[in-house]
């Protein structure tokens, strides 16, 4: 029997296996052969071991049989952004300098996903250790958007994004620094969560930023984002900056709660700097429609301030490349990784292995980051950044005293063209709306509302929740889900 | 050549004694094969983290404690920036402007290593900061091998005020924090092991001048034997330099044992940028007064203490305090012993010049001493009883080290119990006067002196084993009637 998976989701998997109607080994055949098809054009994985994948699908199978699966879930594949590491296979960061790095273990959600069933499925195409908004960046190949293959996914999340816009998988895991899972997810039409900081173990993730650092779900809907945070998150021994207890479990049954019912007695603010500036015709009406929807359901909108927002772009890359810096500074090919071969001496191998292993974006963060942490420089950079990311967080705090949940655009514009962002200040710019929350901590969500009228290219909304607010960020991203005026999201591809 | 005064500061490294590293859970152990107490994160593979050690941070804590420090109720970790190969990420976690204990001190006294006095006085303790130690390398002909083993494990570093003025008093210092580290169970300090490294910090001016002088560095410095030549060695450099109108420059040296001499390292030009900042991936440490307070009461009683103790119940002389207290298991050997005696300074006597030659002589520890404290104490008051006199005393010790048998019962086996029974010895001082007519006559004469010749005859026909204050009541008896 063959399945059509390309518009299937978790949830209705998770269905059809209990069913019977479908075997786990018949569903990864239809994901592997969807890849087969499409990913010539998308090409969002850099690697798909079907081999692998069919043998877990086949002792899901055996599981299912003997009336032990591990989970509703067992035998359904995820797709893993190339940062998040799975024992026995590469993980490459999409950059040449981790190219043959096999990792030893499994990150923190890779063993989660497993041990409820679910079979991490490929390696997803990223810009290169998560430095970029388009996944241009990679070392290895231009994932193009399944929406209009001229156009970038986003990112640094693309492959991930344009995988599950493709139905080449159902779900994904990505990372989301500044914007990495959302915008990628806006920009393919897809649902994308940037979990609160601490909510999801980053043991496992390749770090870019640490303390921005989070990984989260690509889906086609809120449901499947919800059942891979309920399996995900939760707190972790080995990573210390995971939160102690979080009430992690119950998205998916927030989600299944808020399905049928109003937004009555929600607030929602709409932060003005968010509106005041330069979002394209296309996003302002698809955001516009979107409150609509929702004032139509009983939600209250009110108008609120994040005073702090113009200086977040500026913070953020502060921030980021000074912890960046350092947390690139182990890739140089003595433990392993490609070391240059042609080097004489040890700085040798250290400037030859690192400069023909990074691309120019990777180099120009390290850069710029350790310039800001250098001596004499210091209190200007770093620790003047740090300051104005308490004001920012600040900022949310009072805004979360007048509503219960913000909404705004995930990107000033749609998927822009390959090589149209040819000034990285201008890329850096496409991050305007996701990067405060990264700064801030708590918890955002990217809903696909509408189709831009000229280009047909989707329009997400965001959604951001104070820290820890996942259950009511859920119940109203779903509730508006199901309620928004454009019902399918689905390439021609 | 003018006289300067010098100026001392101590960085030293502790390793710290716990069973897995400070970020993961490998072992923290010495001399096994290369690579092989290694995992993910002590390699510094993509996408681990860190995991802090507790047992760890309360050592570091409990070492505060014990060197007078304040321990701050914040605390956090910080990257230390810089490359090379013993670095598995190439950053050192490290602790920057908040460490875990401050402001401690450490006291000195009694003689120095060349032999003089030294000032009684604190030196200051300025920080103790807790880290991760980096891969050890060994350089092999053309290439370099790296050993992970040593990568992660805990490590403090204790740094001293530059409060010390001759390498008397930095080799005091070193000798009396090692002291610290091993009597709370901190570090066993062993410098063969690099369980404890030290770098100097040196600086000379003339007397009078409040501004300190150019500060040089010294590096491989691999025993305090060393520290004490090297700066001895930099002392005489820099005061010809300056004798000479020269201006040092700031700059690491290091130590070539084998030649005696410092040679140059690199200047203040080439010296680092670490880029320290707060390491996001672990939390700060915040600590309350009550576990505080809890390290408090769990702390060993320190050498100083103990040898005030010694000196005031015991009844040593300061000198005996110190050698006593040099080792934890020493000071707990004496002090176990010296309660069961009534002569503790007995006690202190027979360990300071027979048991120690003893354990050199046989190269044991102390702990695994054959001799143990109770029968050491016991054989001290079979003297005091009379039961056996101090020559006996020294086969019946040589017995107790051979066997590990108590000293009654090889007294016992061997029949060397001292006769004190005039019966017994008259005899004995009967025969020795008969046999030696010309000693008489000279004792006669006036010559006192000639009763030991008589003691030690009397000693040999009884073989050893008379009551020697029995055996000059006899002679004098005799040969003044």
């Amino acid at each position: 029997m063959s399945i059509e998976v390309k518009t299937l989701t978790v949830a209705e998997a998770a269905a059809l296996l209990a069913a019977g109607k479908v075997t786990a080994a018949q569903l990864c055949r239809a994901y592997l052969d969807r890849v087969q098809t499409v990913d010539g054009s998308v090409k969002a994985f850099l690697k798909c071991d079907a081999e692998r994948i069919m043998a877990a699908a086949e002792a899901a199978d055996q599981r299912r049989a003997a009336g032990t699966p591990r989970s509703p879930y067992d035998g359904i594949p995820v797709g893993i952004k190339d940062c998040i590491v799975t024992a026995g296979e590469t993980c490459s960061c999409a950059s040449k300098i981790l190219a043959p790095v096999v990792s030893p273990y499994d990150a923190t959600v890779v063993a989660r996903l497993k041990a409820a069933g679910f079979i991490p499925m490929g390696r997803l195409n990223m810009d290169e250790f998560a430095m970029g908004s388009s996944t241009e960046n990679s070392a290895y190949q231009r994932t193009a958007n399944p929406w209009d293959i001229t156009r970038v996914p986003g990112g640094s999340s693309g492959g991930s994004a344009a995988a599950v816009a493709a139905g080449e998988v159902a779900v994904a895991l990505g990372s989301d620094t500044g914007g990495s899972i959302r915008q990628p997810a806006a920009f393919c039409g897809v649902v994308g969560v940037k979990p609160t900081y601490g909510r999801v173990s980053r043991y496992g993730l390749v770090a870019f930023a640490s303390s921005l650092d989070q990984i989260g779900p690509l889906a086609h809907t809120v449901e499947d984002a919800a059942i891979i945070l309920d399996t995900i998150g939760g707190h972790d021994p080995r990573d210390c900056t995971s939160l102690p207890e979080p009430d992690c479990g119950g998205l998916a049954a927030a989600v299944a709660a808020a399905r049928n019912g109003d937004l009555k007695g929600v607030k929602i603010g709409l932060p003005e700097e968010y509106f005041a500036s330069e979002s394209s015709a296309g996003v302002k009406a698809g955001v516009e429609a979107a409150i609509a929807v929702m004032k139509e359901l009983g939600a209250e909108f009110v108008s609120v301030s994040l005073p702090h927002t113009k200086y977040a772009v500026a913070t953020y890359y502060i921030i980021a490349t000074a912890e960046a810096s350092t947390n690139l500074a182990r890739f140089d090919g003595i433990r392993y990784g490609a070391r240059d071969q042609e080097a004489q001496d040890l700085t040798e191998v250290y400037f030859k292995t690192r400069g023909h292993g990074f691309g120019d974006e990777v180099k120009r963060r390290i850069i710029l980051g350790t310039y800001v942490l250098s001596s004499g420089y210091y209190d200007a950079f770093y620790l003047r950044a740090q300051k104005v990311r308490t004001l920012i967080r600040r900022d949310f705090e009072a805004a979360f005293r007048q509503c219960d949940l913000l909404l705004t655009p995930v990107t000033p514009t749609t998927a822009f063209r390959f090589g149209e962002k040819k000034d990285p200040l201008q890329m850096y710019l496409a991050d305007i709306y996701t990067i405060a929350l990264n700064l801030s901590g708590n918890c955002g969500i990217s809903i696909p509302a509408a189709l831009e009228a000229d280009s047909g290219m989707p329009v997400g909304i965001q959604l951001i929740g104070p820290a820890l607010a996942e259950k009511q960020l859920f119940a109203v991203a779903a509730r508006f889900e199901q309620a928004r005026k454009e019902q399918v999201f689905t390439p021609a591809l | 050549m003018a006289e300067y005064e010098v100026v001392i500061g101590l960085e030293v490294h502790v390793q710290i004694k716990t069973r897995s590293k400070m970020f993961c859970s490998c072992a923290n152990v010495f001399g096994a094969e290369p690579n092989t107490m290694v995992c993910p994160v002590c390699m510094g593979y993509p996408g681990v983290m860190p995991t802090p050690n507790h047992e760890a941070i309360r050592k570091t804590i409990m070492a505060g404690l014990m060197c007078d420090c304040d321990i701050p109720s914040y605390s956090k970790f910080d990257r230390k920036s810089y490359f090379y190969p013993d670095m598995p990420k190439n950053y050192q976690i490290s602790q920057y402007d908040l460490p875990l204990c401050l402001r401690g001190r450490i006291h000195i006294s009694g003689k120095g290593f060349s032999g003089e006095e030294l000032p009684d006085k604190y030196i200051g303790l300025t920080r103790i900061h807790l880290e991760e130690d980096v891969a050890k390398l060994n350089h092999l002909g053309r290439t370099s091998g790296v050993d992970f083993n040593r990568a992660g494990v805990p490590l403090m570093e204790c740094v001293s005020e530059p409060d010390m003025r001759s390498a008397d008093e930095a080799y005091a210092y070193l000798t009396a924090l090692k002291q610290i580290m091993q009597y709370g169970g901190i570090s066993d300090c062993d410098m063969e092991k690099g369980q404890m490294r030290c770098d100097v910090n040196i600086s000379l001016r003339p007397f009078g001048q409040k501004e300190f002088g150019t500060k040089i560095e010294l590096k491989n410095l691999n025993s305090f034997r060393a520290v004490h030549r090297a700066v001895n060695y930099e002392i005489a450099r820099q005061s010809e330099l300056l004798d000479a109108g020269e201006k040092l420059r700031q700059e690491t040296r290091g130590w070539n044992d084998d030649r005696g001499e410092t040679y140059l390292m690199r200047t203040k030009e080439q010296a680092h940028d670490y880029r320290y900042f707060p390491e996001p991936d672990l939390m700060p440490i915040t600590l309350d007064l009550k576990r505080v307070d809890e390290y408090r009461r769990q702390l060993p009683e320190l050498p100083e203490a103990m040898r005030r103790r010694f000196v005031a119940d015991y009844g040593l002389t300061p000198y005996d305090a110190q050698v006593l207290t040099m080792e934890k298991a020493l000071a707990e050997y004496y002090d176990c012993g010296a309660k069961l005696t009534k002569s503790p300074k007995t006690l202190a006597n027979w360990i300071i010049s027979d048991l120690l030659c003893e354990l050199s002589a046989s190269g044991q520890t102390i702990s695994a001493c054959p001799v143990t404290p109770e029968h050491l104490a016991a054989m001290i008051d079979m003297i005091d009883a009379g039961a056996i006199n101090n020559r006996i005393a020294k086969t019946v010790f040589a017995e107790m080290a051979s066997s590990g048998k108590p000293p009654r019962q090889i007294v016992a086996e061997k029949g060397l119990a001292q006769v004190s029974d005039e019966g017994a010895v008259i005899p004995l001082v009967e025969q020795a006067i008969a046999a030696n007519a010309p000693q008489v006559q000279q004792y006669r004469e006036g010559n006192e002196k000639v009763v030991q010749y008589f003691v030690g005859q009397v000693m040999k026909l009884s073989r050893g084993k008379a009551n020697p204050q029995l055996v000059i009541k006899l002679l004098k008896e005799r040969l003044d009637g």
